[in-house]
């Protein structure tokens, strides 16, 4: 344990050749640019769909869908697939085109469920009275539905971002890039197994990092603040969808 | 006659010859003789593969209990509870399980446990979520006819609490199905070997094999469970019907 703080402390590991800052800033690359792609295509789709109050089937099944397929049985074939398969794909390191499509097969179904359920939960009585005020459907979903469901839709984002950069740990398991790479080496050679744990705990403690700092966002963007709900819940008429947002375990 | 014969005999020879699907030359995604050939290797894969799921999910399920009724009695513990249980999916698999092997070596146990702890995330809540979903007044109206706490929980709110709770079980379920996968890291992976394997020496047959199943796992365990719930709260069936 000692000797992992030590590993972590010394400079030379982290400016080394395939050493972790490398290893680091692709596995950040990788898990931004999925969200990034992700949230381009999932949320307009699951917002239009949300809108429309259609569709509800498939955006619940399509997270179900995502559970039952392992990360590591998607990428394994994505690898052997003639495309994308392992070749170096820019910056994004060996195999990375392959690890790209199956982040964005896992960062799309938290995406996509959370903001459909967000706006589809938006109470009937605030539609109708947003209506009755004279408002178009364009308007009614920017003034209104958007702002209310954007709690949930930023939570489906932040689900999305921790299980995309766990995922892109599993990476170095088909000889894709990341910090997945420490660890599998540090736990393939004992006298390296001081490397492995450091490894283990730096991408945890990124995991954290990022989960605290999407939940710092997740707050600012509520229109309601937490104080005022708890405290006056009754007065506000207007309280933004709430649902149960534990997150999945992806490996 | 004698040369029909000859050609029937070169035509045998011929087809015993020809190379197997998962052979290295035609190297088939899906290749019926392999299934057959390695049945034994499959059968055994999937076997520990549900060994481990089954056990990470019931030791999930025996840990997030305690927690829950934790959680529920004493309300100035539950955010920390729930805050815990929901910190552990932030740790990644890979992570967790090279952690765990200090304690308890390259063996079961370990993608056990570490599998048990990330059920945790969902069950704890499910639970809690469960035992709230009862309606007071049943609560009372049992308090009134003479129910122990004990009795109150067992012959009435664990009941109530069952579709909530095993809709967080099926979640639960399907993706310990998949993580155990990642157990091939410390070399007990189940139906993950043969992903690991299968892609390590670019054997497709064999990787497509250690997919599909885990898949078809998960779906089989994910229909049981619902059949089970079904089974187990025959007044939903009478009320919807």
């Amino acid at each position: 344990m000692i000797e992992a703080i030590e590993f972590l402390l010394d400079g030379e590991s982290w400016t080394r050749n395939n050493g972790l800052l490398e290893q680091l800033v692709q596995q950040l690359l990788l898990t931004f640019t999925a969200l990034a792609l992700a949230v381009a295509v999932g949320l307009p789709i699951a917002l239009w769909l949300g809108h429309l109050g259609r569709g509800g089937l498939l955006a619940i099944n399509i997270s179900n869908i995502g559970r039952a397929v392992p990360t590591f049985a998607l990428l394994a074939v994505l690898v052997r697939l003639e495309w994308p398969g392992n070749d170096p794909f820019g910056p994004y390191g060996r195999a990375g085109l392959a690890t790209l499509v199956a982040l964005l097969f896992f960062a799309l179904p938290p995406i996509i469920t959370q903001a459909y359920v967000g706006v589809r939960e938006v109470d009937d009585g605030v539609r109708e009275s947003a209506r009755g005020m004279g408002m178009s459907g364009a308007q009614l979903f920017w003034r209104v539905e958007l702002p209310l469901a954007l709690p949930l839709v930023v939570s489906g984002v932040r689900l999305a971002l921790v299980q995309v950069w766990a995922t892109a740990t599993i990476a170095s398991l088909v000889g894709g890039p990341g910090l997945g790479n420490v660890i599998q080496l540090g736990f393939a050679n004992l006298d390296r197994r001081s490397e492995g744990i450091a490894g283990a705990i730096l991408v945890a403690l990124i995991a954290l990092v990022l989960e605290l700092a999407a939940a710092l966002v997740q707050r600012a963007v509520n229109p309601v603040p937490r104080s005022a709900r708890t405290a006056s819940s009754d007065q506000m008429s207007v309280l933004p969808p709430t649902v149960n947002t534990a997150g999945d375990p992806v490996g | 006659m004698g040369v029909t014969l000859l050609g029937a005999g070169v035509a045998t020879v011929v087809s015993a010859r020809e190379p197997k699907c998962y052979s290295r030359d035609v190297n088939a995604w899906i290749c019926g003789d392999y299934w057959v050939d390695r049945q034994d290797e499959i059968i055994e894969a999937t076997a520990t593969h549900l060994q481990i799921t089954v056990a990470a999910v019931l030791l999930g399920l025996a840990i997030a209990f305690p927690l829950a009724l934790v959680a529920r009695g004493l309300p100035r513990l539950e955010s920390s509870v729930l805050g815990m249980s929901t910190a552990i999916y932030t740790v990644p698999s890979l992570a967790l399980l090279p952690l765990l092997v200090p304690l308890t070596g390259l063996t079961k146990t370990t993608v056990v446990i570490g599998l048990g702890l990330y059920c945790l995330t969902i069950l704890v809540r499910a639970i809690l979520d469960g035992l709230r979903s009862v309606p007071d007044d049943i609560r009372e109206a049992a308090v009134g006819i003479g129910y122990g706490s004990a009795r109150l929980l067992l012959r009435v709110e664990l009941p109530l609490a069952l579709p909530v709770m095993m809709a967080g079980l099926r979640v639960a379920t399907v993706s310990t199905v998949a993580l155990t996968t990642i157990g091939t890291v410390v070399s007990e992976g189940g139906l993950g070997y043969l992903i690991a394997d299968g892609q390590s020496t670019e054997f497709n047959a064999e990787l497509f094999a250690g997919a599909v199943l885990c898949v078809a796992l998960a779906l089989a365990l994910d229909l049981l469970l619902v059949l089970a719930q079904r089974l187990a709260t025959p007044w939903r069936r009478a009320v919807s019907a």
